[in-house]
């Protein structure tokens, strides 16, 4: 039997970033807010300083950074002919854990969608004729100008380093000539750009093409937030992406939020406590708390007038299910929501190997790198090319941690004595340069619940059924062209192809960028909630995070889900607390 | 649907199977408000029991022969031997992760495609266990009586071809799935840092040019295509901070 405990104003599910931007909003209108979160505490100084933190084998190989497979993972299959089979370790994707999420294990590359990808629906549609049958794309219901000051807050809170390419609507030398228009320059200047960076440059200007700095979250000088909390400057240590950071330079929120918010009297933070369902009263259109249970076993119900769910994309579509809100999305019928529009991101490459020049990769750092987004949204005629949409084409140098980067050319074999020459020969002078490109909806990608396999409380695991789309193929095909081009000419020896063909096998990694479940939209026969992340079905449930999105955009979420949050929490603060109800007439 | 709601009973093993690390950090619930929790002079040390072993004999001499040929000993330099790579393995398997602690274990087992990943029963130790058993006695029949340890170089490559294409069928157990994890802990233990029994005197690292656990690179930035020689680190430190 659950046992009861005195309410609060506010909880929140998870501690990642969304829950901590929201703590610190929430708070401030004088409610009392509690986060619940399934891990552990996690502090720089304890969990991840210079001494511990750069140790390969323990953090990615040995996953201690990221969730745990024994209580929560899902089952995967590419389609419905196949029999579901659980993710018995990770690959593809990096599900955070712990105080701060993914929040302290990303790379900080922090961009924002173009206009275009939130009326992605209607904009091709006008210029290039209707979406192909099954291709389930859908307008956000929020524009970019509406978010414009929610991603500035963001990159301020974050101390972004860039060049901006477009203020107010004057284009900006040096800076992204396609972004949306953006009201102020970035608060820090850019990266310190390496050799490999020179090389990208110089290729991309001769291909006609306009570079800029890849839009960092790593610290290019000591900065102070608004909220107060300092960070300082990055070291480019190589150990980024998939490490926390010891310097305190990469934003997260134990760097820019939780100095803060752990001290104020009206918060509250509960760890290992992992939130099993929503629950709601006996109309199920009221949400009365959630349930929840600690390391020892013990099962709690913790009353709430207001429910946030900020679990990562994949926890938070799965608590929906669970849950019994809304309906689950079943692609026989078409009927159903929850689970609809999963999404993913279409990555391929091309590695450099050069024969006299040194690249060094390892004084690097996650969001170090010089970028085009020519190839990107519809920021290039798609007429005749059978796809839409597209993604940014960068040379990122973050590292070169060798047992998970040590590239060899073509050709070579993968063990034995000329695989060890070729790695030898190739670990200090090779680069990459990557395609990082959008995922289409599809009706026939989906999550739903697993018929068969549990999880460590018994409840069923939710299912991923997911391939590569027509769409993407040849989306990535084209990238992937360019991205060949930009290679050959930064002077190499030789360069290798990494392609992405089909089907999407889910072991490799590729991105931790995860989307769609619990899309947003106009009205509540095509979004789980609407243009506030309020639940059509349930108004004093708000959902934060990627599982919104309807479709994935050519660029890293963070940016994009952070805005989104604010854009949330202002709704939340100016409307829903006056006036507890649907915000959004359905 | 109806939901089970958890027993305690199974709660508590599935928490015991989920413990992150051998050095267990505390699991228990805690309640955090009015202060950032921090304690001076706490840090959570590595997993690391290099000492530990799990195989037996003929397994060692198995895992010896096998990442012999993964990560040779020749001309280009010091291979698996000289690394240790093999200890590091035995300890790895005597630990969380040959348990598969970490990972999500429970049934019903099924052959998956290679997109699903790993789908053995087995849990590393185990997957080691059962197909060295079977390696080794299919080395025997095929090879007038020989263990895969007592093969030749070239026949022993040959079987290894064999096992890296799916082209090798075991007793019992897959031998691909095999050799993609032996082929995983070869590479690890090649390069991962020496505080876990592999990269021994960081040969892995002076062999590729990475300088291991060092922090900052900002001088170095402007190297313009120019080699940086620097002398690894460890997360224990390096030798020249203890002269002899």
């Amino acid at each position: 039997m659950a046992q009861k405990l005195p309410p609060v104003d506010v909880v929140l599910v998870g501690f990642g970033w969304t829950a901590a931007i929201l703590a610190q909003e929430l708070t401030e209108e004088g409610l009392e807010v509690l986060a619940l979160e399934r891990g552990a505490w996690r502090d720089t100084p304890t969990d991840f300083p210079p001494t511990l933190a750069p140790d390969e084998l323990r953090w990615y190989w040995r996953k201690e950074m990221f969730a745990n497979n024994s209580r929560n993972t899902l089952t995967f299959r590419n389609n419905r002919g196949q029999v579901a089979l659980p993710m018995r370790r990770w690959g593809s994707f990096l599900p955070g854990e712990g105080v701060g999420g993914a929040g302290v294990h990303w790379n900080g590359q922090t961009w924002r969608f173009l206009p275009s990808d939130f009326i992605a629906a209607s904009h091709n549609a006008e210029r290039y004729g209707p979406l192909p049958v099954g291709m389930t794309v859908q307008d956000y219901g929020v524009t970019y100008d509406e978010l414009e000051p929610h991603f500035d807050r963001f990159d301020k809170l974050c101390g972004i380093g860039g060049k901006a390419g477009n203020i107010g609507g004057r284009i900006q030398e040096g800076g992204n000539p396609f972004e949306g228009q953006r009201s102020s320059e970035y608060p820090n200047p850019p990266m310190h750009m390496t050799f490999s960076q020179h090389q990208f440059e110089r290729a991309t200007r001769e291909l006609g093409l306009s570079p800029f700095p890849g839009p960092s979250a790593n610290m290019t000088q000591p900065y102070t937030n608004p909220l107060g909390c300092q960070l300082g400057p990055c070291s480019y240590c190589g150990f980024c992406e998939k490490y926390g950071c010891g310097n305190y330079s990469k934003a997260s929120p134990q760097t820019t939020i939780l100095p803060v918010l752990m001290t104020k009297p009206n918060f509250k933070l509960k760890t290992h406590n992992e939130v099993l369902r929503v629950k709601l009263d006996k109309s199920g259109r009221r949400a009365t708390g959630v349930i929840h249970v600690d390391t020892q076993g013990n099962e709690y119900e913790q009353p709430a007038d207001l429910v946030i769910l900020c679990a990562y994309q994949l926890w938070n579509t799965h608590l929906m299910m669970l849950s019994g809100i809304g309906e689950i999305y079943d692609p026989a019928t078409g009927e159903g929501l929850v689970g609809k529009n999963y999404c993913y991101q279409v990555m391929s490459s091309a590695d450099v190997f050069y024969e006299d020049k040194y690249t060094n990769e390892f004084a690097g750092a996650g969001a170090l790198g010089m970028c085009v987004d020519d190839f990107n949204g519809d920021n290039f005629d798609h007429a005749g090319l059978d796809f839409i949409g597209g993604g940014y084409i960068a040379n990122w140098t973050t590292n070169a941690r060798p047992i998970e980067t040590h590239p060899t050319p073509e050709g070579t074999p993968n063990w034995g004595s000329a695989w060890k020459k070729a790695v030898k020969e190739n670990f200090l002078k090779s680069t990459s340069v990557g395609a990082h490109g959008a995922s289409m909806a599809y009706a026939t990608n989906y999550l739903d619940l697993d018929p068969t396999y549990t999880d460590a409380y018994g409840r069923p695991l939710m299912r991923m059924t997911y391939d590569f789309t027509p769409n993407d193929l040849k989306m990535s095909a084209f990238l992937t062209e360019r991205v060949k081009q930009i290679a050959e000419r930064m002077g190499g020896r030789e360069i290798k192809l990494n392609t992405r063909d089909g089907p999407y096998d889910s072991m490799p990694y590729q991105t931790t960028h995860n989307t769609g479940g619990t899309i947003m939209g106009t009205n509540p026969s095509n979004s789980v909630v609407n243009r506030y992340l309020q639940s059509w079905d349930v108004p004093n449930l708000f959902v934060m995070g990627a599982g919104v999105f309807p479709q994935n955009a050519g660029y890293n979420p963070t940016g994009t889900v952070a805005a989104l949050t604010y854009w949330a929490a202002d709704a939340i603060r100016t409307q829903y607390l006056r006036s507890p109800g649907p915000l959004v007439q359905a | 649907m109806a939901i089970n709601q958890p027993t305690r009973r199974r709660f508590l093993f599935g928490m015991m199977t989920a413990t992150t690390a051998m050095t267990v950090p505390s699991v228990l619930a805690r309640s955090i408000s009015d202060e950032v929790p921090w304690t001076a002079g706490r840090a959570e040390l590595p997993p690391a029991y290099p000492e530990q072993r799990f195989f037996t004999q003929a397994e060692r001499r198995c895992v010896d022969a096998i990442t012999a040929r993964l990560i040779p000993s020749d001309e280009s330099g010091p291979g698996a031997r000289e690394a240790g790579v093999l200890d590091f393995i035995d300890s790895q398997m005597a630990g969380f992760y040959g348990r598969g602690e970490r990972w999500y274990t429970q049934g019903p087992f099924q052959d998956g495609f290679d997109g699903q990943g790993y789908q053995s029963e087995y849990p590393p130790a185990g997957l080691y266990r059962a197909a060295i058993e079977a390696l080794d006695a299919h080395c025997r029949d095929a090879y007038g009586d020989r263990p895969f340890a007592d093969l030749s170089d070239s026949e022993q490559d040959e079987m290894l071809k064999r096992m890296e294409d799916g082209e090798l069928e075991l007793d019992g157990v897959s031998a691909q799935a095999f050799f993609n994890l032996i082929l995983d802990n070869a590479i690890e233990g090649f390069f991962c840092d020496p505080i876990y029994g592999g990269n021994r005197d960081m040969v892995g690292w002076k062999l590729v040019g990475f300088p291991g656990a060092r922090y900052d690179y900002r001088d170095f930035l402007d190297h313009n295509g120019a080699r940086i020689e620097l002398e690894p680190v460890s997360l224990k430190g390096r030798p020249g901070w203890n002269p002899a």
